[in-house]
């Protein structure tokens, strides 16, 4: 008899993609997708149930299917579509994991729980270590938003693991996200015609693929490869690091670099405005920066992404069209100069 | 712990100055000490004959960096470091401070190996860290493998704007085990000044005293990643803000660690905050091997403090060593 196979949240782009990703392994026999609302694109040949995970309804579902592993992708930043609000998300991020895992709980025969989860748990502050191991606490939590949902929801995870030992347990921290369909706060960030930025700050930052978030938690999801262990926290993210300030030339896009307290207030009137996510922990994000070691990733769950960081961000750039200040143009003014200056008469 | 055996010398400059007649016979031997070299020693042209290409060679070369720049086509590494910043525009601007205003005497840099990790611990001072700064040009421009000093600094400098961005692309990080324990791993040379805001800030009266090397966490991490440990001694750097009162109040309303007064600062507004030219040397002290150690070896709070103590005492002889050869604080 082949594997059982929950996904929630796959009314989201990438966990709709893993869903088909997932029908693709021979050892898997039924794949059920779950979410509040019908996703508008194709399951491949999943079965889709529609189910809030706050309520008690997900306990009946985990237990009728006879699920074997869970995939838990319904933790994000922002609300599905463009309306739904940030109260919805986080109930769904906290008392959604709490409801999934105490289905889990009581669910005899789950194996396996792979959780979707984020480096914003590290938070981001100038007194925090350069690169975060998935070991080093953090110097200051994160005070609300996303992050806050995912270390709280990651407590949980880590609450079940103690009181389910024979489940193996993987919680994947991803880096940001980004790949042609992306739709995080990052990536409507980097579509903004001119980027603001806190002035006098240039953070650090680390992309994964989507191709890349696909392969690592069909890793997690699945029995371990020889020599390897998917249970336990591991950081995900793209090789090597971009700057903001690089991440702007290379996208072409103009910078408007703005006084820390204007950048809240700008981010609140975006915010209000609809344009784009700009919380405060989006713009902590967009001042300190954050960067992760990856070295478990590699050692023990064996896992190479194929993308690096600015591999990911250049694909990510074509996929967004060229910008005010596009590189090429940039770069071909300058060799016009230069052309210019070599052509003079020699003295 | 036991403060450092030190040679006590006079307190005041003009003590000092009289002090140059032969040290009396009862001094400890400096033995950890190498023998300074008085600075005949032909110093390796400062980076590769810039004044050598022609005209149009440079341009070229200038346009070819600012392309690179312009599209965002550079790498930086996990800390943020940007080596090309770094070498092209940051040393080009520290470098002139460092060979025409402060003159600076670089001695036994050899010191330092020519490649794998090493930690330079070096005493602070100054009110500003320019010694930091001067520091890292020194290894970088007189080191025979051009090494880079990716130096350890406060936590201050990472949360003010403009500071932090340039600190991290000049390949500075913060102070705690975790960084320094990856630099040293990946074969850099990481920089440390273990008497921090204790050191940089203390008054005048003070200068040239070490103070309190904090935990001495610096040694085990030295200890952990197996790098040799090189003692560096910063003369000059005392005298370029005589800090003869700290208005503390003010300092703790801005959030700093201390708010410097010196004769011309703040009386003279911007023109006081000129450091004065003083005469600088920079001694590197024979590396301290610490791959000899077992690695529990770390946690061995004795050996640390003795380490510690070592270390301490190196740069504390080789300072005082220093002052008596010194002519002026200028010259």
């Amino acid at each position: 008899m082949g594997r059982v196979v929950l996904v929630t949240g796959v009314a989201r782009q990438l966990a709709g993609r893993l869903v088909r990703r997932i029908l693709r392994d021979p050892s898997v026999e039924r794949v059920i997708g779950v979410d509040a609302v019908a996703p508008v694109h194709p399951l491949g040949g999943a079965e889709f149930l529609q189910a809030d995970i706050r309520h008690l309804a997900i306990a009946r579902v985990l237990a009728e299917t006879g699920v074997d592993t869970v995939v838990h992708m319904d933790v994000n930043s922002t609300p599905p579509g463009r309306r739904g609000s940030r109260t919805a998300v986080k109930e769904t991020n906290v008392i959604g994991t709490m409801q999934l895992l105490g289905a889990c709980q009581k669910a005899p025969r789950v194996q396996r729980l792979v959780v979707k989860s984020s480096t914003g748990v590290y938070g981001s502050a100038p007194r925090d270590p350069a690169v975060f191991g998935e070991d080093t606490p953090p110097k200051s939590l994160p005070s609300g938003g996303f992050a806050k949902d995912v270390v709280e929801a990651e407590g949980y995870v880590r609450g079940f693991a103690r009181r389910r030992p024979d489940v193996a347990v993987c919680v994947l921290r991803f880096a940001n996200v980004l790949g042609p369909c992306a739709d995080s706060p990052l990536a409507e960030y980097f579509s903004l015609p001119v980027l603001p930025t806190v002035l006098g700050y240039d953070p650090r930052l680390q992309f994964v693929h989507e191709e890349d978030a696909l392969a690592a938690l069909l890793i997690a999801a699945s029995a371990p490869r020889p020599g390897t262990l998917n249970s336990g926290t591991f950081n995900i993210a793209g090789d090597g690091v971009l700057l903001l300030s690089q991440t702007a030339r290379r996208l072409g896009r103009p910078t408007l670099p703005l006084l820390l307290p204007t950048v809240t207030w700008a981010g609140a009137a975006l915010r209000a405005v609809g344009v784009t996510d700009f919380s405060p922990e989006q713009i902590r994000l967009l001042t300190h920066g954050r960067v992760v070691r990856t070295t478990q990733m590699r050692e023990t769950l064996g896992f190479e992404p194929r993308y690096t960081t600015a591999e990911t961000f250049a694909e990510f750039a074509r996929s967004r069209g060229p910008g005010l200040l596009p590189p090429e143009s940039l770069a071909r003014t300058v060799d016009r100069f230069a052309d210019v200056l070599s052509a003079r008469p020699a003295q | 712990m036991a403060d450092a055996k030190v040679i006590p010398f006079g307190e005041d400059p003009r003590a000092r100055r009289t002090a140059r007649r032969p040290v009396n016979g009862t001094a400890v031997p400096l033995t950890p000490v190498p023998e300074a070299r008085t600075g005949d020693r032909p110093r390796p042209a400062p980076p590769a004959a810039r004044g050598g290409r022609s005209l149009d060679e440079r341009l070229a070369g200038g346009l070819r960096f600012l392309r690179r720049r312009l599209t965002g086509e550079y790498e930086v590494d996990d800390f943020g470091y940007d080596e090309e910043l770094t070498d092209q525009v940051l040393m080009s601007l520290l470098r002139p401070l460092a060979e025409k205003y402060f003159r600076v005497d670089v001695r036994g840099v050899e010191n330092i190996p020519a490649e794998g990790g090493a930690l330079v611990v070096a005493n602070h001072s100054g009110t500003l860290p320019l010694d930091g700064l001067m520091l890292q040009t020194a290894i970088h421009d007189h080191h025979p493998a051009e090494r880079h000093l990716r130096f350890l600094a406060a936590d201050l400098v990472f949360v003010l704007p403009v500071v932090s961005a340039l600190a991290r692309k000049a390949g500075h990080t913060l102070a705690c085990a975790e960084d320094a324990q990856q630099l040293l791993e990946r074969g850099e040379v990481v920089g440390v000044m273990p008497e921090g805001f204790k050191g940089i800030g203390k008054p005048f009266a003070d200068r040239y005293k070490l103070q309190r090397f904090g935990r001495g966490g610096f040694v085990s991490t030295a200890l952990r990643a197996g790098v040799p440990i090189v003692p560096c001694s910063i003369v000059g750097a005392e005298e370029i803000y005589p800090m003869i009162g700290n208005a503390r109040t003010l300092a703790r309303v801005l959030g700093l660690p201390y708010f410097p007064l010196t004769p011309t600062f703040p009386w003279l507004g911007p023109v006081g905050a000129l450091p004065l030219p003083t005469k600088w040397t920079i001694q590197f002290g024979e590396p301290i091997a610490t791959d000899g150690y077992p690695p529990e070896a770390a946690d061995d709070p004795m050996l640390m403090f003795n380490l510690t103590d070592q270390v301490r005492e190196t740069i504390q002889h080789t300072l005082y060593k220093l002052l008596v050869q010194r002519r002026s604080v200028f010259f």
